[in-house]
């Protein structure tokens, strides 16, 4: 018998082939766009140039104007956040609950709910901005929409899938006592994804903190309004001011949000 | 003998939770307030549901006519969701590595650490509005941009899946005299390889989903066309933008799932 040639391989042959086809064709679309991406070369090299005046255009931060527009801005970004997250709630849990096989039991509702989702999440929040700013008009509205609809997928898809985990021995029990439909849901379910639900939710505020920081630079409220404009009448100071303060409010957001984490969990 | 009497002593099993209702409670003042403070209304609500109707009315026959303006601004978010992905896992490799702090005494770890937050912290469109200032409009300020978002997401789990390795497997091939690059090809790579691709894909996925959008604020791809389609009102070619970058988006969440059962 010949044990020398039967050595232990990790991978299939085929296993290798198709690992190896995915890093060739990585490199053949790099290649290609590296050859093909409109690049021009100079910009770069004077880049590190352009970064300094910048940085010296920014240095003293201007201070003064926290209080002449900055702080209302800052507030007005932390509402829309909060209230995008929770009108977010309305459309999600509906779908959460349509997406969740151990709720629902079609296929049809499946197909639906997972529709909407995909394309809450396909869409970025600028661009929801964007299409709310056409029908509402400049302003919050428009911002804490943006933030509600793109939230509605992130926030359905983890919902759902947290609601397909719980365990069904007690959701039985109830069945059994002849508990009704809603009975189960809020004493069955509820508090089994409690846990997960509040995580989810505070972990989306946080990005959302961010997100709503930005929906100003397409005229949808809050601090990226105050960004722009000093951006646009090239005050750098003032922009530098606005980073400053969106910068600590995003770390702010996230301490909180760990903290309450670790206490909830 | 006392008779067992059922009215008393039963105790609610769904007991109130005084905590959970005063979160409630707080919400909804919450709620209250902050319609108030912004000046939200029902009637500036219902007024924009009829422009709402209105916009899709025109939106409705999606306008494919501009093609090739379409296909050359989506050929351009490709190439930079491409290049600034490959180049964001590659940067990503190294300093996961040094941030994970079971690899790496605390001197190299802290500081490197400390570089990827500061990566995540800002959103890409404001990091895409510093590079567009320091590099000038187009596809270099939009790569730039999301090699440093990308660097901030998949570093920081690149760090966190090489600190929950096994060390028994680092032990083993510590003792048969590797050097430090051996280490890491054939006992730490093993391990967590799987669960890198996992991260590049997603990354790959959230990078074309954001190329598509950096060009709002003149950082190259499709987003500078569907803000200039938005600002002149053309919202048929709005319409075909977004079934665009919706298509895309789907098949390259289908690309990445082949790619993920590939290296399962």
């Amino acid at each position: 018998m010949n044990t020398i040639d039967h050595h232990w391989q990790r991978f299939t042959l085929k296993q290798k082939l198709s690992r190896y086809a995915v890093y060739l064709v990585l490199v053949i679309a790099f290649v290609q766009s590296i050859q093909s991406v409109e690049v021009i070369p100079e910009f770069l090299l004077d880049a590190p140039e352009q970064m300094a005046d910048m940085f010296s255009r920014m240095w003293p931060i201007d201070f003064a104007y926290y209080p002449v527009a900055v702080h209302d801005a800052m507030v007005e970004t932390l509402n829309i956040a909060t209230l995008g997250t929770l009108i977010t709630l309305i459309f999600a849990i509906p779908l959460a609950l349509m997406n969740a096989s151990n709720i629902v039991n079609s296929a049809w509702c499946h197909w639906i709910s997972r529709f909407f989702l995909v394309s809450s999440r396909s869409v970025n929040s600028l661009v929801w901005a964007l299409l709310f700013v056409s029908i509402f008009g400049p302003g919050v509205i428009a911002g804490v929409l943006a933030i509600a609809f793109r939230s509605i997928g992130f926030v359905g898809k983890l919902l759902g899938e947290a609601i397909e985990e719980v365990n069904m021995g007690s959701i039985e029990a109830l069945k059994a006592t002849g508990a009704s439909w809603m009975s189960i849901l809020l004493k069955g379910y509820w508090p089994q994804v409690l846990p997960a639900f509040f995580s989810i939710v505070l972990f989306r505020w946080d990005i959302n903190v961010r997100e709503s920081a930005v929906l100003g630079l397409v005229g949808a409220g809050g601090i990226g309004v105050v960004l722009d404009d000093s951006m646009n009448l090239f005050q750098w100071d003032r922009v530098a001011m606005s980073l400053l303060a969106i910068f600590i409010i995003v770390i702010l957001a996230e301490i909180v949000v760990v903290n309450i984490r670790k206490r909830l969990i | 003998m006392a008779s067992i009497n059922s009215s008393q002593n039963r105790e609610n099993p769904f007991k109130q939770n005084w905590f959970v209702t005063a979160i409630w409670l707080l919400i909804i003042c919450y709620v209250a307030y902050s319609f108030n403070a912004m000046g939200l209304s029902w009637e500036r609500f219902n007024e924009g549901l009829g422009h709402a109707s209105n916009l899709l009315g025109r939106m409705v026959p999606p306008n494919f006519s501009r093609w090739s303006l379409l296909m050359s601004g989506l050929i351009e978010s490709l190439e930079i969701a491409v290049i600034s992905s490959i180049c964001g896992i590659f940067i990503s490799l190294f300093l996961g590595l040094f941030a994970a702090r079971n690899m790496m005494p605390n001197w190299i770890s802290t500081p490197v650490r400390t570089l990827i937050a500061l990566c995540r912290t800002f959103h890409p469109v404001i990091i895409a509005i510093l590079f567009v200032k320091s590099v000038g409009f187009g596809a270099l300020a939009g790569i730039l941009t999301l090699v440093v978002a990308s660097v901030g997401f998949i570093a920081k789990l690149f760090a966190e899946a090489i600190e929950e390795i096994s060390l028994k497997q680092v032990e083993a091939i510590r003792a048969t005299g590797a050097g430090f690059t051996s280490i890491i090809l054939f006992s730490v790579m093993p391990q967590v390889f799987s669960r890198f691709i996992g991260f590049s894909t997603y990354q790959l996925d959230s990078n074309l989903r954001n190329s598509t959008m950096v060009g709002i604020v003149g950082a190259g791809g499709l987003g500078g066309t569907l803000f200039s389609a938005f600002q002149r009102f053309d919202y048929d070619f709005v319409a075909a933008i977004l079934i665009i970058i919706i298509a895309l988006i789907m098949f390259g969440e289908f690309l990445s799932n082949i790619v993920r059962s590939i290296f399962r």
